[in-house]
C-alpha cells in the first residue's frame, strides 16, 4: 500500500485551528459573561448578547438576508443585471422543459408520501409485538441513514442494463429476461424513468413511516385494544376501527413530512439521470440554473425564481402540519 | 387455566411475525375465531416477511458484489455468487487507496467529509445550545418573537439561501484549507433546528434548579455550564447525531459550498464517479459502501437518539 496520507493530514490541521479558535472564543465570552453583573431585570440584557447574540448573527446573514435577496432576485435576470419583472415566472409555466419539470415533481408529491407511509404502516402493524420485531424493523429503516447518494447507487445497480445478448447484471432486468422479456434503459426512457426514481425515495421514506407510526400503535392504550378482543374483534376490524382512528394524527404528520422531503428531492434525480431524460424536479432544476448553466445570463434569476416556487410550495404544507401537531398537543 | 396454557402451547409452534397480543389474554372463544386468527397471522407474517426481503435485497446485492472480482461484477449477476462464489478486498482496496486518475482516492474524500462534518457539527450544536438557553431562561423584550422568528426559519428550504451566501462567502474561499464556506453554510441552515429542538427540552427544565442556583450565587453563564448543559445531555446527543448524519450524507451543500478533489466531500465524489464512471460496478459498489461505513455504524449503535432527532428534524433541509 502506497497510499501518502500526508497531505489529507494537512487538510485537518486547519480544522482543528478553527475548532481551538471557536471553544476559546465561546469559552472566553461565557468567562466575561460570568464577571458580569448577575441576574435581574436590564442586567440580563448583556447575558442576552452573549448567548443569542452569536445566532442571531449567523442566521441573518446565513438565512434571513439570502432569503430577501432571493425573493428580489427571482425578479432580475442575475446577481449583477436588469429588473425583468415576472419573465422568470413566466418562464417557469410556459417552457415546455419547465413544464414537463413540474409535472415530474407533482409525480413525485402525489406518489412518494402516499406509498411510502403505506408501506411504513403495513409493515409497523404487521410486524407490531412479532418475535424479532428489533430487528425487522431495523431491516427497513437502515435506508433512512445513508446518503441519498449512496440509496442511488443501491437502486441504479438494480436496475443496470445489458444488451440483451449478454448476461444481465442488475436483478431487475434478469427477472425480465427470466419471465421471457426485453430488458430494459429503466432510467432513460420518460415518463417512466421518474417513478424508478420514485421507489427509491419510497424505499428510503417508509422505514421514518414505520418507525413514528410503530411508535403510535405502541401508544394506543392498552384498555381499548383489550376492549376491543373481548368483543370478538377480527384483526381486521382491529386495524379499520381501533388502530387507524388512534393513530390518525400520526399518518398526518408523517406524510406531511415525507411530502416536504419529497418537494426538495435533489440528489436522487442529480445522481440517477443529472435531470437529463426529462427526468429533471423542481428542487434539482432550481440547483441546474442556478449553479450549473453559469454561463447563461437568466440563470441566477430563473434560479431564485424556482426557489421561491419551492418555498411557496412548502409553506402551507408546514402551516398545515403546525396547526395539526398543535391540535394533538390540545387534545393531550 | 389450561385452556390459556393450551392456547400458548399452540402459539409456539405458529408463526410468530404478525399481529400478536400478550399471552394471558383471552382468545377468541370460537373455533372459527381462533382458525381464522391463525390463518390471518400467517399471512401477516408472510406479508411482513415479503416486504422485509424487498427491502433488504438491493442493499444486499450491492454488498455482495463489491466483494466480487471486477470481471465477476461486469459479466454476470450477483446472485450467481452462491454458486460460483469467490470473494475479494480489491475493489475496496483500489477504490480507496488507489492513486490512478480514474480509482476513487476514497481516503482522501474520507478525511474530507470529516473535516467539514466535525467543525461544522460542533460550531452550530454549540451555538444553537446557548441561544436556545437564552430563549428559555434569560428574561428580556422580544424574547418570544425571536423564538417564534427562529422558529419559521426550520421552514425555509435551503434553495432559497444558496445564491446569495455563495455570493458572501465567495470572498472567504481561502479561509480553513477551502472548508471555511462549506462549514460556515451548514452551521447556518443547522441552527433554527438545533435552537428549536434543545428549547423545547430546556424550557422543560424545573424553575427551582435556576432558583436555588441562583441563591447560591451562580451567574446565567455558570448556570449554563454547570446546570443546565449537563441536564440537557441527551438532547444534545440527539442533536449532534442528526447533524452529524445529515451533514455526513449531504450532497447539495457540498456542491454549492466546496470545490476541487481538496474539499469535496465522499458524497460528491460518490456522485460524480456513478455520472462518469457509470459501469465501474467494482468501483461504485466498493465506494458506497466506504460512504456509509460511519451512518451504519452510528444508525446500529445510536439508534435511539438517531430516531429522536429524526422525529424532531423531519423537516429540514
Amino acid at each position: 500500500m502506497d497510499y501518502d496520507f500526508s497531505e489529507d493530514v494537512a487538510k485537518i490541521w486547519p480544522a482543528l485551528l478553527f475548532i481551538g479558535g471557536f471553544v476559546a472564543v465561546v469559552g472566553g465570552l461565557l468567562f466575561v459573561l460570568d464577571i458580569l453583573p448577575r441576574w435581574g431585570k436590564g442586567k440580563e440584557r448583556l447575558h442576552m448578547f452573549g448567548f443569542l447574540g452569536p445566532a442571531l448573527i449567523l442566521l441573518a446573514i446565513g438565512l434571513v438576508y439570502p432569503l430577501i435577496r432571493t425573493v428580489t432576485l427571482s425578479f432580475y435576470n442575475n446577481t449583477r443585471g436588469k429588473f425583468v419583472g415576472l419573465d422568470n415566472y413566466t418562464w417557469i409555466v410556459t417552457n415546455d422543459d419547465t413544464l414537463i419539470m413540474l409535472r415530474n415533481t407533482l409525480f413525485w408529491v402525489v406518489c412518494v408520501p402516499l406509498l411510502a407511509t403505506a408501506f411504513g404502516l403495513i409493515y409497523a402493524v404487521l410486524v407490531d409485538k412479532a418475535r424479532g420485531e428489533g430487528i425487522a424493523k431495523s431491516l427497513i429503516f437502515m435506508p433512512m441513514a445513508i446518503s441519498l447518494v449512496g440509496a442511488t447507487i443501491i437502486w441504479k445497480f438494480i436496475y443496470a442494463f445489458r444488451e440483451a445478448d449478454q448476461e444481465q447484471i442488475g436483478l431487475l432486468n434478469q427477472i425480465l429476461v427470466w419471465l421471457g422479456m426485453e430488458p430494459q434503459q429503466f432510467l432513460t426512457s420518460s415518463p417512466s424513468n421518474t417513478f424508478y426514481m420514485i421507489v427509491m425515495m419510497i424505499w428510503i421514506q417508509a422505514g421514518f413511516a414505520m418507525v413514528i407510526l410503530s411508535a403510535a400503535i405502541k401508544a394506543i392504550p392498552a384498555e381499548i385494544v383489550e376492549a376491543a378482543r373481548l368483543d370478538g374483534a377480527s384483526p381486521w376490524q382491529m386495524f379499520w376501527r381501533v388502530t387507524m382512528p388512534s393513530i390518525r394524527p400520526a399518518v398526518v404528520v408523517v406524510t406531511i413530512t415525507i411530502t416536504i422531503a419529497t418537494l426538495k428531492v435533489f440528489d436522487i434525480v442529480r445522481t440517477s439521470t443529472n435531470g437529463n431524460f426529462k427526468s429533471s424536479v423542481l428542487a434539482f432544476e432550481m440547483y441546474n440554473q442556478a449553479f450549473r448553466l453559469s454561463d447563461d445570463p437568466n440563470g441566477e434569476g430563473r434560479g431564485a425564481a424556482l426557489a421561491v416556487v419551492l418555498f411557496l410550495l412548502v409553506v402551507p404544507v408546514v402551516v398545515y402540519q403546525a396547526r395539526q401537531l398543535r391540535k394533538r398537543a390540545e387534545i393531550r | 387455566m389450561s385452556n390459556i396454557s393450551l392456547e400458548k402451547g399452540k402459539d409456539d409452534n405458529a408463526p410468530e411475525a404478525g399481529p400478536r397480543y400478550k399471552s394471558g389474554e383471552v382468545p377468541a372463544n370460537t373455533m372459527a375465531g381462533r382458525v381464522r386468527r391463525k390463518l390471518t397471522s400467517r399471512t401477516a407474517s408472510v406479508v411482513s416477511i415479503i416486504i422485509a426481503i424487498l427491502w433488504t435485497i438491493p442493499t444486499f446485492g450491492l454488498f455482495v458484489s463489491s466483494l466480487r472480482p471486477e470481471n465477476d461484477i461486469k459479466t454476470t449477476g450477483w446472485w450467481k455468487f452462491f454458486t460460483n462464489p469467490s470473494l475479494t478486498l480489491d475493489n475496496y482496496n483500489e477504490v480507496v487507496f488507489g492513486t490512478s486518475a480514474t480509482s476513487g482516492r476514497l481516503a482522501s474524500y474520507f478525511v474530507n467529509s470529516l473535516t467539514i462534518t466535525v467543525p461544522a457539527v460542533v460550531f452550530s450544536v454549540t451555538l444553537a445550545a446557548m441561544a436556545a438557553y437564552a430563549l428559555s431562561w434569560l428574561n428580556f423584550r422580544g424574547r418570544d418573537w425571536i423564538f417564534i422568528g427562529v422558529f419559521t426559519l426550520q421552514i425555509v428550504p435551503l434553495q432559497m439561501a444558496l445564491i446569495p451566501l455563495l455570493q458572501i462567502l465567495g470572498d472567504y474561499t481561502e479561509w480553513g484549507g477551502g472548508f471555511f464556506a462549506v462549514w460556515f453554510a451548514h452551521t447556518c441552515f443547522g441552527l433554527p433546528l438545533g435552537v428549536f429542538l434543545l428549547h423545547n427540552f430546556m424550557s422543560e427544565l424545573p424553575k427551582d434548579l435556576f432558583e436555588a442556583a441562583r441563591v447560591d450565587g451562580a451567574g446565567p453563564a455558570m448556570t449554563f455550564r454547570r446546570i443546565v448543559l449537563p441536564l440537557i445531555t441527551p438532547a444534545l446527543a440527539s442533536l449532534t447525531i442528526f447533524q452529524f448524519l445529515w451533514i455526513w450524507n449531504d450532497l447539495l451543500v457540498a456542491l454549492v459550498f466546496t470545490s476541487g478533489p481538496d474539499t469535496r466531500p465522499l458524497t460528491v465524489r460518490l456522485a460524480e464517479l456513478a455520472g462518469t464512471r457509470g459501469n465501474d460496478w467494482q468501483r461504485l459498489t466498493s465506494g458506497a459502501f466506504v460512504s456509509m461505513v460511519i451512518p451504519i455504524i452510528v444508525f446500529l449503535s445510536l439508534q435511539r437518539y438517531f430516531v429522536r432527532g429524526l422525529l424532531a428534524g423531519g423537516v429540514k433541509g
